[in-house]
């Protein structure tokens, strides 16, 4: 059945996918009048040139992370959770009460009730569609979506009404306790004279971020449940025949992706702003669908394609500071990614296939 | 309420209610035909952009709706290929489009005009004017029918009577030609429709490009009727209250004016939260309105009022029986 060997279908179409994307991406560059090999010498140096550089990076990394392994999990039983970003939101919401509410003594408590926090928020806010999609059969692209926006309107208000600060115009909350605010990688990884990562948002988020990435690899394949969710995803009415029930699948695996787009709250709102502001995830939850896609879903892939994604973040800022390209080109080659590695997979793989039976004949 | 203040809104929930719509009825086609389209958004997006560019730089607001017809016909064509052709997922490659047509769009304007992603503002023949019916001036003051005609049927822009005329010609097209039940018939059982000797593909393609064509209308009303020119983001999630709508009026073409004229008056009311306050005596949140079409979509998808159930075939790519 297999015509190509793994490596191909695992390395050899996410990276033409990719160069694909890069090649238009370049040729929009050149549309607008500027060099594309200057553009990316820009955005290495601004990204990966100095530990400033890949404080955001990883900064921005640690979010897709999250949000990757949100969309990740969901595609195993085969759904589609374009709803992080709202997930995300209250995840943000989730953080803002338990670090306002509750007088944490040490950060490291502190971290572990953010996450639990963010983690049921985000993780609740996933449950309604997912309950929506086991019992009723709507389906949970739509609601998921309707969800987003819910959301949003959700913490505008509570942003404008009930967090706001007395007397300040500003629609965020309170700056949370000092006792909450996690170490920076400034904090951690400077010694003596040598500040290393000045300034930059990265910081402790990011280490579990990784141990998130290895607690989904063991779930997905070193756990009953992890196989019930991947046979569910291939093959619902086997999974059935086999005794696995739909409705607990749908259910679990949606709120551990619900519980991991929420989880991305305690890096940007925790970790960086140190409270709720508005719109604090900047599109980070629709950033994780590219990043699942071009990780074959698979948590190390997550994890190279958010670096991958952390650095065109942080390039594009860049990109945006010295030249005329706007940061709205990291939206396009975005767009790109998402659509050479996900809906045109078959453009990419059909030739190749073809090409791998070829080689097989001769 | 008085009846002006009434007549005011009702006139104002026509003109949010026309992208709306004609975003609806591209979704129609598109979705009975099996192809599931959540790239509405973006094709509005793009075809704002590109006919509120093309109407600035010739003076002509129907060149500009000709360039965004093109513009959203463009990623429809990219969305067949994807969905049609190359059996992608239908659902991954609208997200595709919407972030495709949020960036490109910007990054071009950005380029182009060089006003931090806007294009100049629209006067005059760049734009498109109301018309006054026959007889509005006349019957003006006539009670009660005199001012519904003169400011709620008369003195609009030619786009929204095309709109509200597209309502009757989709069911004509849908229910009443032979087209329309091959349209209706590729949604729910593409194999029956290949047995019979049509084109699964050429049905389906032909779907997608009066999706195209009716979402670029709809772009080119918000930016050269709606408002004179075009702004980042200036879509606003319209797309997804048309897909909403599609979802609330279960896939048929008078519901679907219903729905869009319910979201309309929805979007009316909160820009005009004092209405409210007036009439009912206690403020209403205005967040509350601008999701109230979303939490209505969930309530019927949940099957509550009535079940929603969709094309059948939707969004599984056809593979032809070897």
């Amino acid at each position: 059945m297999d015509v190509m060997p793994k490596w191909a279908d695992v390395i050899l179409i996410p990276l033409i996918s990719i160069l694909l994307a890069a090649m238009l991406s370049a040729m929009v560059i050149l549309a607008i009048g500027e060099n594309p090999w200057d553009a990316l010498v820009l955005m290495v140096q601004g990204s990966l040139g100095s530990t400033y550089g890949w404080g955001y990076t990883l900064y921005y990394a640690t979010n897709f992370i999250f949000t990757g392994l949100a969309v990740a999990i969901a595609f195993h039983a085969r759904m589609f959770n374009i709803g992080g970003e709202g997930q995300a939101l209250l995840g943000g919401l989730g953080v803002a009460l338990v670090c306002l509410y509750i007088p944490w003594p040490h950060w490291t408590l502190a971290l572990v009730g953010a996450a639990v926090g963010a983690a049921l928020f985000g993780a609740a806010w996933a449950a309604i569609p997912a309950f929506l999609q086991a019992k009723r059969g709507s389906h949970i692209v739509i609601t998921t979506i309707m969800f987003n926006f819910i959301a949003a309107a959700l913490l505008n208000y509570m942003l404008i009404g009930t967090l706001k600060v007395q007397g300040s115009m500003e629609p965020a909350s309170a700056r949370f306790p000092e006792a909450t605010h996690l170490p920076s990688f400034q904090d951690m990884f400077s010694f003596g004279e040598t500040a290393l990562f000045r300034g930059a948002p990265a910081n402790v988020t990011f280490f579990v971020a990784i141990a998130a990435c290895i607690g989904l690899w063991a779930l997905i394949w070193r756990t009953r449940l992890g196989y019930e969710i991947r046979s569910f995803g291939h093959s619902e009415s086997a999974a059935k025949y086999a005794g696995i029930s739909p409705t607990k699948i749908i259910m679990v695996s949606m709120l551990i992706s619900g519980a991991l787009a929420g989880m991305m709250a305690i890096n940007n709102v925790q970790g960086e702003a140190e409270r709720l502001v508005l719109n604090a995830v900047e599109g980070a939850g629709f950033i994780g669908i590219a990043v699942a896609l071009m990780g074959r879903s698979h948590p190390f892939g997550v994890f190279l394609a958010a670096l991958l994604f952390g650095f065109l973040y942080q390039g594009g800022a860049e990109l945006a500071l010295w030249t005329s390209i706007p940061r709205e080109l990291i939206i396009v080659i975005q767009a790109l990614v998402i659509l050479f590695t996900g809906a045109l997979d078959n453009m990419v793989r059909m030739p190749l296939e073809r090409l791998f039976l070829a080689m097989r004949r001769a | 309420m008085d009846f002006a203040t009434l007549l005011q809104m009702l006139d104002a929930t026509v003109r949010l209610a026309t992208p709306l719509l004609l975003a609806c009825l591209a979704g129609l086609f598109s979705e009975r035909a099996g192809i599931f389209d959540i790239g509405l958004e973006g094709k509005m997006l793009a075809a704002a952009f590109l006919s509120a560019a093309i109407a600035a730089v010739s003076g002509s607001v129907w060149l500009g709706l000709f360039a965004g017809i093109g513009a959203s016909i463009a990623l429809s064509i990219i969305h067949g290929l994807a969905s049609i052709t190359f059996r992608g997922n239908q659902l991954i490659s609208g997200v595709a489009i919407n972030f495709l047509a949020a960036g490109l769009t910007v990054v071009i304007a950005q380029s182009w005009f060089a006003q931090g992603g806007r294009t100049p503002q629209l006067s005059g023949g760049a734009r498109f004017n109301p018309i006054t019916l026959p007889f509005a001036e006349a019957l003006r003051d006539v009670p009660v029918i005199g001012p519904i005609y003169f400011q709620l049927i008369s003195g609009h822009t030619p786009l929204v009577y095309l709109a509200i005329l597209m309502v009757p010609i989709t069911w004509w097209i849908l229910y009443r030609t032979r087209f329309g039940l091959r349209l209706r018939a590729v949604g729910e059982n593409p194999a029956a429709v290949d047995t019979a000797g049509v084109s699964v593909i050429g049905l389906r393609y032909a779907a997608v490009a009066i999706c195209g064509v009716l979402c670029g209308i709809a772009g080119a009303y918000l930016a050269t009727a709606l408002q004179a020119g075009f702004v980042k983001d200036m879509s606003a999630g319209r797309g997804y209250i048309a897909l909403a709508a599609l979802i609330f009026a279960k896939w048929r073409p008078w519901y679907a004016l219903y729905a869009c004229l319910l979201f309309g008056f929805l979007q009316a009311l909160s820009l005009r939260p004092d209405v409210i306050t007036r009439a009912l005596n206690f403020q209403v949140n205005g967040q509350l309105l601008d999701v109230l079409p979303y939490i209505l979509t969930v309530v019927i998808l949940a099957g509550f009022v009535g079940k929603a159930i969709p094309p059948r075939a939707g969004g599984e790519p056809y593979v032809k029986e070897r």
